[in-house]
Parts: C-alpha cells; sequence; structure tokens
C-alpha cells in the first residue's frame, strides 16, 4: 500500500512537470465548453430579414412591431420589389423576407382571411426552417391578440401550447454540456493513460518496474489512480464552467452524477490501459487514443448528430461506444433530474464494458524485458 | 570470500514451441563474484536472465536465486535483486532525491531509511550540487552512475546488469567498474552482460552463451589460456562463430 502511494505522487509529479499535458487536461475543457457554448450554438439569433409592407396600415404596422421585437430576427424593413428582394437573397446577407401584400388588413377584416408571404433562403435549410417556425409562431400569437382586441375571428381555435421540457427557457447549452464531458473526459482518460504507461515502456522504466517486486497489477493500478483523480478534477471544472458561465442546472442528485462520471472514467482509463499494453510508443497509442475515440465519440454520442436520424447500422455501432452511455446518464441524471432508477441500464452498460475492457488490458499486460 | 552459492543453474531449459532459446546451462556463481555473461545477440542471454530475474518460468531444469525457486518464489526473488538495463533507467522529469526516494519506496524501504542512504549515497557520488536537479539535465555517464546506485540502493544479493555501459565513453566506463568493483567487495554479486570484451576482462567468471548452450565457463585467464589466444576478443570469436543463430 505504501508502495502504492509512493507511485502515485510519482504520477502527480509527471503530470505537474508536463506542462503540455497540463494544458491539455484543464485547457480542453475551457475551449470546448467556449467552443460549444458560444461558437457553435445551434440555435440561431439575429438573422437578417426584409419586410415589403404593400399594405401599410395599422394592422400590418402591428405586426411588424410585432417581429421586430424579436431578438431572432433582425429586421431590416425596406420596401423592395421583387427583383430587389432576389437581388437581397442573392448578395447573401438576408435569409428571409415577408411580405405582406396590399390587401392584408382589409382581406383579414371581411373575409378572415389572409395571405402572407415568407421566403427564405434555402441554400441553407436550417436556417430556413428556423425562420419559418419563428415567424409561423409570432403569426399565430398576432391572430390570437388580434382575435382579443378585435372582432376579427380566430381561425384557430385551437392553441397550441408548446413547452420544452426539461429545458424552458431553450438553453441551447444544456444539450451538448454532457457531450462535453463525454468527449472531454474520454480523450483525457484514454489518451493520457496510455502515453504514461507506453512512455515507461519506451525510457526502459518498465523493465526496472517489472523486476522489483512491486506488483505488474499494480502498476496498471498506480498509473490509474492519478487520472483517475485528475479526471475527476476535470469533470468538477467542466460542471463549474456549465453552471457558472452557461448557467446550466444541475437538476439531479450530484452524487449520482459523480458516480456515474467515476464509473464512465474507469471505463475510459480501461481503454486506456488496453491501448498502452497492445502499443509500444507514444505517437501510436496516441493516435489509436485522439483518432480512434474521438470521431466515434464525436459522431456515435448523439450530442452533435442525433443517433435517430442514423442508418440503422450506425446506431447498432453506436451501442458500443461507452461514451453513448454516460451521454444518456448524464442527460437523465443532469437535466432531467432523474434517480438511479432510470439510469440502471446505463451503468449497467458501462460496468459491463469496464470489466470486459479491464480484464482484456490486464490479459495483454506483458510482464517481459 | 565465503563459498555460498547465490545463483544455481541446473540444466536450466528454456523452449517456446519448437525453438529452443536455452538449451540445459548449468552453472554456479558466488557471493560477491562479478559474473560475466556473455553471447552473440539471440544466443538466449536475454531468456536466461529473464528466468534469473524472476520474470518468466523456465520449462525445465532447476534454479534458484539468492537461495530461492525460480518456480515458486518469484516475488521473492525480486525482492532480492537488483537490476539496471542499457536502456537509461531512471525519470529524467524526477529530481535525483525524487527518483531515490521512489525506487527506495517501490522496495518497500521505510522512509527514515531511505533518507539515510539518501544522505551517504549523495555524499559518495558527490553530487550534493546537482541533488535536486532534474535527471534529464545530468550527462549520460552520471545518469549511468546514479541508475547502478539506485539499482543496489535496497541493497540487494545480486544486481544483474544488462550491457550497463552501452553508449558510454570510456573513462566513464572505467568509473563505472570501479563502482561494480566496490559493490562486489561489499557482498554484492554481479551478473553482468556485455558486448565489451575488455569488459569481459574485468570480470572474474564468464561463461560465453552460443546457441542457448553455455559454451564456455571459467576465469578470463583460463580461458585465453585454454584456447591459446591473448585477448577475450579473440576466445569470443573463437566460440561464437560457429553460432547457428544470430539476431531475429
Amino acid at each position: 500500500m505504501k508502495q502504492l502511494l509512493v507511485f502515485i505522487k510519482k504520477e502527480f509529479y509527471h503530470v505537474f512537470r508536463d506542462r503540455r499535458t497540463l494544458l491539455i487536461m484543464f485547457g480542453l475543457p475551457i475551449v470546448q465548453i467556449i467552443l460549444f457554448g458560444f461558437a457553435l450554438s445551434s440555435e440561431v439569433k439575429n438573422i437578417h430579414l426584409v419586410i415589403a409592407d404593400y399594405s401599410k396600415d395599422v394592422k400590418s404596422q402591428k405586426l411588424i412591431n410585432k417581429i421586430m421585437t424579436s431578438e431572432y430576427l433582425l429586421v431590416e424593413q425596406v420596401n423592395l420589389n421583387y427583383q430587389e428582394i432576389e437581388q437581397e437573397f442573392k448578395r447573401g446577407e438576408v435569409k428571409g423576407a415577408l411580405i405582406i401584400p396590399v390587401n392584408f388588413s382589409s382581406d383579414l377584416l371581411h373575409s378572415g382571411k389572409s395571405q402572407i408571404q415568407v421566403i427564405t433562403d434555402g441554400s441553407d435549410p436550417n436556417i430556413s426552417k428556423t425562420i419559418t417556425n419563428y415567424l409561423t409562431a409570432i403569426i399565430v400569437d398576432f391572430q390570437q391578440q388580434e382575435a382579443l382586441s378585435d372582432q376579427v375571428p380566430a381561425l384557430l381555435s385551437i392553441q397550441p401550447e408548446v413547452r420544452m421540457l426539461f429545458n424552458e427557457e431553450g438553453n441551447g447549452s444544456l444539450n451538448f454540456i454532457p457531450g462535453v464531458m463525454a468527449l472531454i473526459l474520454m480523450i483525457i482518460c484514454t489518451a493520457l493513460t496510455s502515453v504514461s504507461v507506453v512512455k515507461e515502456k519506451e525510457m526502459g522504466t518498465m523493465e526496472v518496474l517489472l523486476v522489483s517486486p512491486f506488483k505488474p497489477v499494480f502498476v496498471l493500478i498506480a498509473k490509474a489512480i492519478p487520472y483517475l483523480l485528475l479526471s475527476l478534477a476535470n469533470f468538477t471544472l467542466i460542471l463549474l464552467l456549465a453552471v457558472f458561465v452557461l448557467d446550466v442546472e444541475v437538476r439531479g442528485s450530484l452524487l449520482l452524477l459523480y458516480l456515474e462520471s467515476t464509473l464512465f472514467i474507469i471505463t475510459c482509463l480501461s481503454l486506456g490501459l488496453l491501448i498502452s499494453n497492445v502499443t509500444n510508443s507514444q505517437q501510436t497509442a496516441l493516435l489509436i487514443s485522439l483518432m480512434g475515440m474521438m470521431l466515434p465519440t464525436l459522431i456515435f454520442t448523439g450530442f452533435i448528430m442525433p443517433l435517430e436520424n442514423m442508418p440503422k447500422i450506425f446506431q447498432v455501432i453506436s451501442n458500443f461506444i461507452p461514451s453513448r452511455w454516460y451521454y444518456l446518464a448524464v442527460k437523465s441524471v443532469m437535466l432531467k433530474g432523474l434517480g438511479f432508477s432510470y439510469v440502471w441500464k446505463e451503468t449497467l452498460v458501462l460496468t459491463g464494458m469496464t470489466v470486459g475492457l479491464l480484464s482484456i488490458a490486464l490479459k495483454k499486460f506483458k510482464v517481459r524485458l | 570470500m565465503d563459498q555460498e552459492k547465490v545463483i544455481i543453474c541446473k540444466n536450466l531449459t528454456k523452449r517456446f514451441g519448437d525453438f529452443t532459446a536455452v538449451n540445459e546451462i548449468s552453472f554456479d556463481i558466488t557471493k560477491g563474484e562479478i559474473f560475466g555473461f556473455l553471447g552473440a545477440n539471440g544466443a538466449g542471454k536475454t531468456t536466461a536472465m529473464r528466468i534469473l530475474c524472476g520474470l518468466s518460468f523456465p520449462t525445465s531444469g532447476e534454479a534458484t536465486v539468492a537461495g530461492y525457486d525460480v518456480y515458486k518464489q518469484q516475488e521473492q526473488i525480486k525482492k532480492n535483486i537488483g537490476y539496471m538495463s542499457q536502456k537509461f533507467s531512471l525519470y529524467e522529469n524526477l529530481t535525483i532525491l525524487e527518483n531515490i526516494e521512489f525506487f527506495g519506496g517501490v522496495y518497500g524501504l521505510e522512509r527514515k531509511e531511505i533518507k539515510r542512504r539518501t544522505e551517504k549515497l549523495i555524499d559518495t557520488l558527490g553530487l550534493q550540487k546537482e541533488a535536486k536537479k532534474m535527471v534529464g539535465e545530468l550527462p549520460l555517464g552520471w545518469k549511468q552512475k546514479l541508475a547502478f546506485s539506485v539499482a543496489i540502493f535496497h541493497q540487494p544479493k545480486i544486481v544483474f546488469l544488462d550491457e550497463p555501459t552501452g553508449g558510454v565513453d570510456p573513462v566513464t566506463r572505467r568509473q563505472f567498474w570501479d563502482m561494480i568493483y566496490e559493490a562486489a567487495a561489499s557482498g554484492i554479486t554481479i551478473f553482468v552482460t556485455t558486448h565489451y570484451m575488455d569488459e569481459a576482462e574485468y570480470c572474474n567468471r564468464i561463461s560465453v552463451m552460443v546457441d542457448g548452450k553455455v559454451e564456455a565457463l571459467d576465469s578470463p585467464r583460463n580461458l585465453k589460456e585454454k584456447h591459446q589466444v591473448t585477448t577475450m576478443d579473440e576466445v569470443f570469436y573463437l566460440l561464437a562463430r560457429g553460432a547457428k543463430r544470430s539476431d531475429n
């Protein structure tokens, strides 16, 4: 036990003296959080929109005012004709146009029906859809108000009342926080652990350790424990960034969140140890753990691209990616505030993977000079 | 010198499938002896050394190291031996003191004892100024000497040196051998492999392995007389040229 402590102390020396490792360890989460939180936001804000108001009366003005208060749309109210609107689209600045016809108000008043044209830049389908959704929502809202204040009959007697469960404010950060957690823990645990073991092989110190009375299995444990602790510190950092910088609320039990994370970290460490046992150079280890782990984690975890949209075969493959299960567990616990009874399946899968990976790693651990 | 045998090998054999890496080798090594273990690459030296270090099991034959059986008491063997290889084996980004502390700790020495021995060692090596420097900053010769000191830090009965002076300049090599003599005089048995024949001359006794067998085993002087040559170089050449195996 004392030998183990000596070893762990040594590992900490290694980590804290290696600036590059430290930078990767604690710089990565910060960069990722900022990137995903601010730069790669999936919600679209400040879309340029032009409005051509041919009606020019109180009603149309009311509608336009309503649209202008939206923080998502940047309205440039210019009265352009069709050709000019087309030119604007071609120049690319403007992503959407709303055209209110001359007889908008009178039609509405007399027949209770009126048409409005929404044109969007279809070359960017995501933004197109977003604009359509925003405008539709605003117009429906407008109708309701008008129906109350005037005698205009409400077209829709059924009002859809939309709620985004677990994320009422529509905070876009929510979804990717568990994803970033999975990604970072995966990269750091797997890559750093594998490199640190292979380094000993390259330096020749592994031989000395194997010849010493220190049990080979203890070498693996001693390597894993510092990274487990560092990863937990890292996880805490991500959590703090999420809560204080991105206003994400932790709904579920913090303890359960930490337990799930510890389990996932152990899974990753096992993977790292396995990689280090089958490779002999730091480069190979790093390449396998970065390329081999990062891409699958990004794709198959489901936080960037929804898994449901993938071909069946990819969905099957995703079951073998540990981060996918961790992501689900974190989402349930952190965002939905669910208890263990809802994440037992994920926990079981991760435990199974860990046991599997660890036993292969131990088996592959060669005791040789 | 008492005649206590610290390594005894009897018909030690190791096979990998059809390949016999070590073929019925037998020798005894006395306490405090400097035993040169020579052989061309691929002759089976490393395999034999692995068995004696408690890292692999022989296929047949018997061997005891420091009185412990290589089949049953590997753990005990490991506690009683030191090891140093050609590949430099200290941590470059730890200081000299931290390295000593670490390896002392791995061998289960008490903290107080580590401190006491460290002070003595630093004194002997004259490294007071460098003690808190990173090992990576030391010249190679110093590193090798330090590595040797660390290998015998826990006062093992036997120390295995696997080509310890590879890539070291002649002056440092000479100093290194002075350290080996000192260790041997204090009762530590030295088991050393080398490709430098001048170093072979420094050994008390030498074994030359060819194709998994021990072809010759005697003092350098007797070997030279027996083959009627003047240098160990020639002895080695005469014995090893018949080898069928080479580096694979």
